[in-house]
Parts: C-alpha cells; sequence; structure tokens
C-alpha cells in the first residue's frame, strides 16, 4: 500500500535516497538543492542509514569523488544545481565515458549571469551532450518515483551510465505537495543490491580505469556509450512497466495529455506541464481540441516517438525553458524540428522561449499559445518561429 | 478547481511567512484535502520582502504558477503594507488579515480601496506575551485559519500540537507558548 504524504521534492527525493541507502554521496552545497545532502546527512546522523557522506570543498570534487566511489564499486549519488553543475562539467564526461552509474538529483537552476537561484532547464540542458541519462519530473510525485527507478537503468548492463534526476528548482523542489510514498521494503526489493560485474576494488580481477586512449581507439569509446545510451530506451520503458505493477503509476518517455485528437499541442519539460494541463481543461470545455506531450525523458531522445505522437496535429508549440543562443530557439526544440524532417512531418512548429531564470509561466500564458497556434492554421496569421512568452512590455 | 482556496502571504525574510504557509499545508493536509505551500523568492536575505502561498482543494493540484487572484492574503509585517500592493488580485469576497496593533478601520484606507472584508490581529504583542519574543507567524497562522474556516478550531490546535512537538523535539519548553499564542490568536483576530 502507497502511504500518503505531504513533502517538498527536496524532500520527496531525499526519502527516495533514505529508502535505498546508497553507498556513498559527496556533495557540496548549493541552493536550492542544498537540502538535499542536508536531510540525508541528518539520516546518517540519526543512524537510519549507513551511506558514506563525503563533505568535500567544491562541486568539482564532488563529482571526482562520486567518481571515484563508483569506480571503486559502490552505489553512489551526489546532487546540486546550476553553477554547481557547471562547476561539475569536466567530471561529468568522466562519469559517462568510463560508464559509471552514479546518480545525480539534480534541482534546475537558471547560470549566472545576472546571478539568479530560480527554476530555468540550462543547467541540465548546457550538460545534454555529456552522455549522462536525463530523467525530468513534473512535481514532487514524479521526482521521487524517477529516483526511485533511476538506479534500475543506469546500472542495467546493456546501459551503464550515469543518470541526472531533475526536478525544478523551488517550484517542486520546495513547494509541499500531496505524495504517495512506496514502503521501503518495496523499494529496497524493486531497486536491489548494486552488483558490478567490474570495479576497482576487485582482487579478482585487477582492472585499470579512465586510462589513456590513443585515437585508434578513443572513437569506439563513444561510438560504444552511444549504443548504450539507444539500449536505455528499452530499459527505461522496462522498468517503468515493472514500477507500474508496483505502484499503479505508469511512466513512459512522455506523458500525453488530451493529446490523442488534439489539432494543437505544447511540447515541454516539467512543472509548468501542469500548468498547462489546467489551460488545456478550460481550453477543451470550450471545444477547442489541445493537447500536450510532457517530455520525461531527455536523454536518450526519443525523437521518433515524439513525432508520431505529433504527427497528427495542425501546429506544435514547443516551449523550451532554457536559451540555446543559436538565434533561433531551445534545444528542445532544435531536436523535435530534427526529428519532424526525418519522419517527414511538416507540422507547423514554432519554438517559444519560457520561464527563464524563475519567470512565472501561467494558465493564461499557455491558453494564449494555444490561441496563437490556432490563429496561425485557422487564419494565416503569420507567426515568428522563434518567440518568449511573459516578456515584460 | 473551482473549489480550490488561494492564499497569498507578505513578509519579511526570517518572520517565518514561509513556515506558516507550510504549516498551513501540514494542516489543511491532515484535514484530507490535496494541498501546495511554497515561497517566492527575491533576494535572500534577512528582511527583504518574500511571498509566500497555499492553494488548498478538494481535487488534485497541477497548476505550478503563483497566485494572481487570491481569496485570501495574509501580511505578517505591516510595514509591507506602504511598499507592496498587497491587495493586488484579492478577491471582493475574500479577506485580508493584517498583523497590527490598529483596528482594521484604521488599516483599511492603507489598502488601495479594498472592498472586501479586513481582519487585523496584533501578532507581535501575542508572541511577546506568549514567547518572550516576536514571531509573528504562528499567531498568523491561527489567524487565518479562524478567518478562513479551513478547519476547526480543536481540530487544528491538536494538529499543531502535533506538529510543534516534532519540530521543537530539541526545545520542547517553547511548545505551550506557540499553542497558547493560537489560542490567543483565535480569540482576538477581528473584523
Amino acid at each position: 500500500m502507497g502511504i500518503r504524504e505531504r513533502l517538498s521534492g527536496n524532500e520527496a527525493v531525499a526519502h527516495a535516497i533514505k529508502q535505498i541507502n546508497p553507498d556513498v554521496m559527496p556533495a557540496f552545497p548549493i541552493t536550492p538543492s542544498t537540502e538535499i545532502p542536508q536531510f540525508v546527512s541528518t539520516f546518517i546522523s540519526n543512524g537510519e542509514i549507513d551511506t558514506e557522506f563525503i563533505p568535500v570543498e567544491s562541486e568539482h570534487s564532488a563529482m571526482s569523488a562520486a567518481i571515484g566511489a563508483e569506480a571503486a564499486g559502490c552505489r553512489t549519488l551526489t546532487a546540486t544545481s546550476s553553477c554547481g553543475m557547471a562547476l561539475m562539467w569536466e567530471e561529468l564526461y568522466v562519469a559517462a565515458s568510463n560508464r559509471l552509474p552514479l546518480a545525480l538529483a539534480l534541482v534546475n537552476r537558471a547560470l549566472s549571469g545576472p546571478i539568479n537561484i530560480n527554476c530555468d532547464h540550462s543547467d541540465s540542458m548546457g550538460a545534454r551532450d555529456t552522455g549522462w541519462i536525463q530523467i525530468y519530473a513534473e512535481n514532487n510525485q514524479e521526482v521521487y518515483d524517477n529516483f526511485v527507478q533511476a538506479y534500475r537503468i543506469a546500472e542495467h548492463k546493456d546501459v551503464r551510465l550515469p543518470i541526472m534526476v531533475c526536478q525544478d528548482g523551488f517550484i517542486t523542489s520546495h513547494a509541499v505537495e500531496n505524495i504517495e510514498l512506496i514502503e521501503t521494503d518495496q523499494v529496497k526489493k524493486f531497486v536491489g543490491e548494486y552488483e558490478p560485474e567490474q570495479y576497482l576494488l576487485n582482487p579478482k580481477m585487477p582492472m585499470a580505469m579512465g586510462p589513456y586512449a590513443t585515437s585508434p581507439f578513443y572513437m569506439e569509446t563513444k561510438m560504444a556509450q552511444n549504443e548504450a545510451m539507444k539500449n536505455a530506451k528499452k530499459v527505461i520503458l522496462d522498468v517503468a512497466d515493472e514500477f507500474a505493477r508496483m505502484t499503479g503509476r505508469q511512466y513512459g518517455f512522455f506523458e500525453e495529455y488530451r493529446l490523442e485528437d488534439a489539432d494543437y499541442a505544447i511540447v515541454m519539460i516539467g512543472s509548468a506541464a501542469g500548468t498547462t494541463k489546467d489551460a488545456i481543461d478550460e481550453l477543451r470545455n470550450q471545444g477547442k481540441k489541445v493537447g500536450l506531450l510532457k517530455l520525461r525523458v531527455f536523454r536518450p531522445f526519443p525523437g521518433d516517438e515524439i513525432a508520431k505522437a505529433l504527427s497528427h496535429t495542425k501546429a506544435v508549440a514547443i516551449l523550451d525553458r532554457s536559451e540555446g543562443f543559436r538565434a533561433g530557439g531551445g534545444p528542445l526544440s532544435a531536436e523535435i524540428k530534427e526529428h519532424f524532417y526525418d519522419a517527414g512531418l511538416t507540422t507547423k512548429a514554432v519554438s517559444y522561449i519560457y520561464g527563464l531564470g524563475g519567470r512565472d509561466y501561467t494558465v493564461d500564458e499557455a491558453k494564449q499559445v494555444y490561441a496563437e497556434l490556432e490563429d496561425m492554421i485557422e487564419n494565416g496569421t503569420k507567426l515568428p518561429q522563434y518567440r518568449y512568452i511573459g516578456l515584460r512590455k | 478547481m473551482k473549489d480550490t482556496i488561494e492564499i497569498r502571504w507578505h513578509g519579511r525574510g526570517g518572520q517565518g511567512a514561509k513556515t506558516a504557509a507550510l504549516l498551513l499545508a501540514d494542516v489543511a493536509f491532515k484535514t484530507g484535502k490535496y494541498v501546495q505551500g511554497f515561497p517566492e523568492y527575491g533576494p535572500e536575505r534577512m528582511g527583504a520582502p518574500i511571498t509566500a502561498y497555499n492553494r488548498i482543494s478538494s481535487d488534485p493540484i497541477r497548476v505550478h504558477s503563483n497566485i494572481y487572484t487570491p481569496l485570501y492574503v495574509v501580511v505578517v509585517d505591516e510595514s509591507l503594507i506602504e511598499s507592496v500592493d498587497v491587495t493586488a488580485g484579492l478577491k471582493e469576497d475574500g479577506a485580508i488579515v493584517v498583523n497590527t496593533p490598529k483596528s482594521a478601520d484604521e488599516i483599511r484606507p492603507h489598502l488601495n480601496g479594498y472592498k472586501g472584508k479586513v481582519y487585523t490581529l496584533d501578532a507581535r504583542e501575542i508572541s511577546m506575551q506568549t514567547l518572550g519574543k516576536n514571531f509573528p507567524n504562528s499567531p498568523m497562522l491561527a489567524a487565518i485559519v479562524a478567518v478562513s474556516g479551513i478547519m476547526e478550531k480543536d481540530a487544528f490546535l491538536a494538529d499543531m500540537r502535533v506538529s510543534y512537538k516534532h519540530k521543537f523535539a530539541k526545545k520542547p519548553e517553547v511548545i505551550e507558548g506557540n499553542m497558547k499564542a493560537l489560542e490567543l490568536a483565535f480569540a482576538e483576530v477581528t473584523k
């Protein structure tokens, strides 16, 4: 039976960590993810879990220590946000290329400057090509559920990649909402023990980790990482199905909300999707055929599946919560449009940027986006192919 | 979503407006409701104006935006009335509760023509009496529960005692003072 609770997103992730009881957690505090290592170190000092907490002096060291621990054969995690992740940059690649399935609880926050502590997806989107699996959440329930599934995906023998479990800074990390928790023994059974096939502290099989790769070998390691990312797609769905059998909560690459017969769709990631759902219900009551595709998994990118799910629509608005500075929209929009091309779709797709640095996104703004799509198709109104939501006038 | 009660808190960093919003979410959760309690941060420093929000509903809450047309507003620091438009979007069939020694009639002229109900409570005085320090958030929490009728007084006090036992596990001596503050606030909040 699920346990009815009310927790913030950070509390929810910390609770999942407590239930999993990983081996090692190096961390350095940064708003808005600070509470996660804070809660975990409290659990440790209360004797509730026996995770080894390593208080390091920077995020660079946090990720380095996490890499070392994971390479040694320990189930490892860390948590960070924003500039903290930026300081981990070099190590993100090291973790992925050494095929270390560690977990990063990322609480999305804008990057400087101007300095800003609030939510957008610039931090993780900047790291989209580092070779990490990326999973996003709409609310505290989803980030909890994603964290419970994370190690099963990352540690799978066909994958062995690090995983980023992302949630929106403050909007979900600091918002107390209802949540249904899973019994701890069920979580432990679902996640299982970590039994790496190869690890540094295995005297029966001495090995080197992270050696130099000359040109005749380097490229194959990159290809192998990409194969692992491809394999992750099946594993993510298998783990989601097993999770659904345990909890009744079904996840996939994305959630389709009233999309099946929609003429106009919004595609977006994260907490603002809930706001869009309220807008959809209001518009549906007025007879408007509108829907949502909320992306959960950004890496690996389920581009073919997204294109198929949107293929019947007349127009799509792709909403990015990070700037791409390519003078043409954000990363989500670029990748979806690529897959539209591959799928032979000519569906109109408009790129929007919203919510940077915590700028609010409201039900009315979501309704306005649908109205603009409809106006473009029904009345032939020209719409700039790249625009912002909620800018100051 | 129609029956969702939306509440906006105005306070200053360090006064506990965020904590009060989270405690309100807590007690409303215990009545079986769906809840949200969340802060909106500007610069993180003591004394800066901060806003916190609550949604309380019989249905699951999906919206994740701030609250622009609240049914209730709680002002934890009276001085904010001069610098923040605390009644912005406040519904006329709702109410505002202000922490002040003044009467509702004295406060109303400072509320940009707001026509709804105005309640006041001297939360500072209650806090000084019961705790010996100025922690206005507990009395203001009781005031908004009393004004909104989100839950019955006795059930609220019983739940708060449990919350305080947990929150103040390391300093149980402040529990009785806080409980007294809640009871006084319930009795003294006036239109």
